[in-house]
């Protein structure tokens, strides 16, 4: 389908961007793999080295950073060369606050030792189960250029934030229940706050991904979430993604 | 596959460039080696680091007036050096330096030094037609021979004695065709008149004829302004394969251009070398206020 360019070295240049995002990815992805164990084991230890390891994602967005602008100012880039350009740059952003995420549920982790709640945390792991498949399928559309991949993806985070809404109502329970439960119920909640919103960035993935293949903006109303304010979702307050 | 290509297999290319590693050029003076006030670096580092020309205080007249004002150049060894700058500020002139073009310019007179592996070009005894074989050029306009194919390559080896027999000359014409990428296209037509190819492959006709004389240093002074993109872009792919052995030395007004192919950028301006250094510095963050202004399209 798509030739190489002419110059070859300017391919090159090209698929070292790429390969950047996709070691991005696979980081944030196993950043929060791995932040979910230390949850469910309450592993202190590696919930500490999930926050060291944020660096590298850090640094692989801001090698992405220079070399898109490198690219940008060297190649004068056109049409698609373009989008992927900045697609780039757009991806490694969303990647880095995803692994920043991860990294975030960790800390809570190590906070949440004082607290054996295992009966208050069963969501927070099922919440993660919806998302960790999407930041993978996410990348796999990214690397073979996908829209529609990328757009089943974007549909999944409805669900997501469902999820979201309902750990919200329990936890609100649990602490209308028992003040003792206030403390913890707030880190879970912030817990879960991070999960979704690595589904939310996600999402911005899949726009991107569709930018960078068709030029043009995926037309859709995202569903906002409604945290609290009706005990039940209308279900006309969400619209279907144009096709 | 013409019969011709299949003979240059690895083990003749390597006795072709055996070629490209020359005796100094031929001059009486003993101390041509000799660089008193060179800044340049000695001992250990000097081989890695020795650039493979440079002028120190160059200066040029065309009768009264100064087209370059003590210029100070490094032209790295294996690299595309790039000269950027407005028309009129001094670039090709700069160029034509490098290989004593600007001796056939009536009223044009050079001072300071030029220097090829540390010796001085402008040495009174000089060889300057050997020079200009170690020393190539592509001009703007491709500018082939009225001859064939063949001839405008094999000319430049016949008369400087490069080859002992039609098969040394055989083996020369297609290995220069073939590193100038033209050889595909044209090894079944050999005998057609050079003009008879298009712009693009004329341009790489021009470069095989530089190569074929063994250089070690191609300038090209604007190679692709005649030329489309396509064009264009097969031979930057080209210049990217070439500075594997060759050192190569671009004037271009195309900025495009030189950010494309070159690592390294000087900026020439009003006859001076306002800045030069490495190029994704240069494009993304230049240190002079000039340089920023050219790239940038604020003044012309």
């Amino acid at each position: 389908m798509v030739s190489e360019h002419i110059v070859k070295s300017y391919d090159d240049e090209l698929n070292r961007l790429n390969r950047t995002i996709v070691e991005m990815g696979g980081l944030a992805e196993s950043q929060l793999a791995a932040a979910i164990r230390a949850f469910s084991e309450q592993d202190n230890e590696l919930a500490a080295n999930i926050v060291e390891e944020d660096e590298k994602v850090n640094e692989l967005n801001f090698d992405v950073d220079q070399f898109a602008v490198q690219l940008l100012a060297l190649r004068s880039p056109m049409a698609e060369d373009l989008r992927s350009i900045i697609g780039a740059l757009k991806i490694s952003s969303d990647l880095e606050r995803i692994a920043d995420y991860a990294a975030n549920v960790a800390k809570r982790v190590i906070v949440m030792d004082e607290y054996p709640s295992a009966k208050l945390a069963a969501g927070i792991p099922r919440m993660a189960a919806l998302v960790q498949p999407m930041i993978k399928d996410i990348l796999d559309a990214y690397v073979a250029r996908d829209p529609e991949k990328a757009m089943e993806v974007w549909n999944r985070d409805i669900e997501v934030d469902d999820i979201y809404m309902s750990l919200f109502r329990e936890f609100l329970t649990y602490m209308m229940e028992d003040p003792r439960n206030i403390t913890p119920c707030t880190h879970l909640l912030f817990m879960a706050k991070n999960i979704e919103r690595i589904g939310d960035h996600v999402t911005n993935i899949a726009e991107t991904i569709y930018f960078l293949v068709h030029g043009k903006r995926m037309r859709e109303h995202r569903p906002t979430i409604n945290e609290g304010n009706s005990v039940v979702t209308p279900l006309t307050s969400r619209s279907k993604l144009e096709r | 596959m013409g019969t011709m290509a299949q003979q240059i297999d690895k083990k003749k290319q390597d006795t072709l460039d055996a070629r490209l590693v020359r005796k100094p050029i031929s001059t009486s003076s003993p101390s041509a080696a000799a660089n008193e006030e060179s800044p340049l670096p000695t001992g250990a580092e000097a081989v890695a680091a020795t650039p493979k020309m440079s002028t120190r205080k160059l200066n040029v007249f065309y009768d009264d007036k100064q087209a370059l004002i003590n210029v100070d150049l490094d032209i790295r060894k294996n690299k595309v050096t790039a000269l950027i700058g407005p028309s009129g500020c001094g670039k090709s002139t700069f160029l034509r330096c490098l290989n004593r073009m600007n001796d056939t310019i009536e009223g044009c007179r050079v001072t300071g030094k030029v220097t090829l592996d540390g010796q001085d070009i402008y040495e009174k005894s000089l060889d300057v037609v050997e020079l200009r074989a170690e020393i190539g050029m592509v001009f703007q306009k491709p500018n082939p021979f009225p001859k064939s194919i063949y001839e405008n390559v094999a000319y430049g080896p016949r008369i400087h004695g490069l080859a002992k027999n039609r098969a040394e000359l055989d083996e020369i014409v297609m290995t220069s065709l073939e590193r100038a990428g033209l050889l595909k296209e044209v090894q079944d037509r050999l005998q057609e008149p050079g003009t008879s190819l298009s712009g693009g492959q004329q341009q790489r006709l021009c470069i095989a004829r530089a190569i074929a004389v063994s250089p070690e240093v191609i300038l090209m002074d604007e190679p692709c302004s005649s030329l489309d993109p396509i064009a264009t872009a097969r031979i930057e792919e080209l210049m990217d394969e070439l500075r594997r052995k060759y050192t190569i030395v671009i004037v271009t007004h195309a900025m495009q251009q030189a950010a494309r192919v070159s690592q390294y950028t000087a900026f020439f301006h009003l006859g001076e070398v306002v800045e030069v250094g490495d190029t994704a510095t240069i494009f993304t963050s230049p240190k002079d206020e000039r340089t920023q202004g050219y790239i940038t399209g604020r003044f012309g």
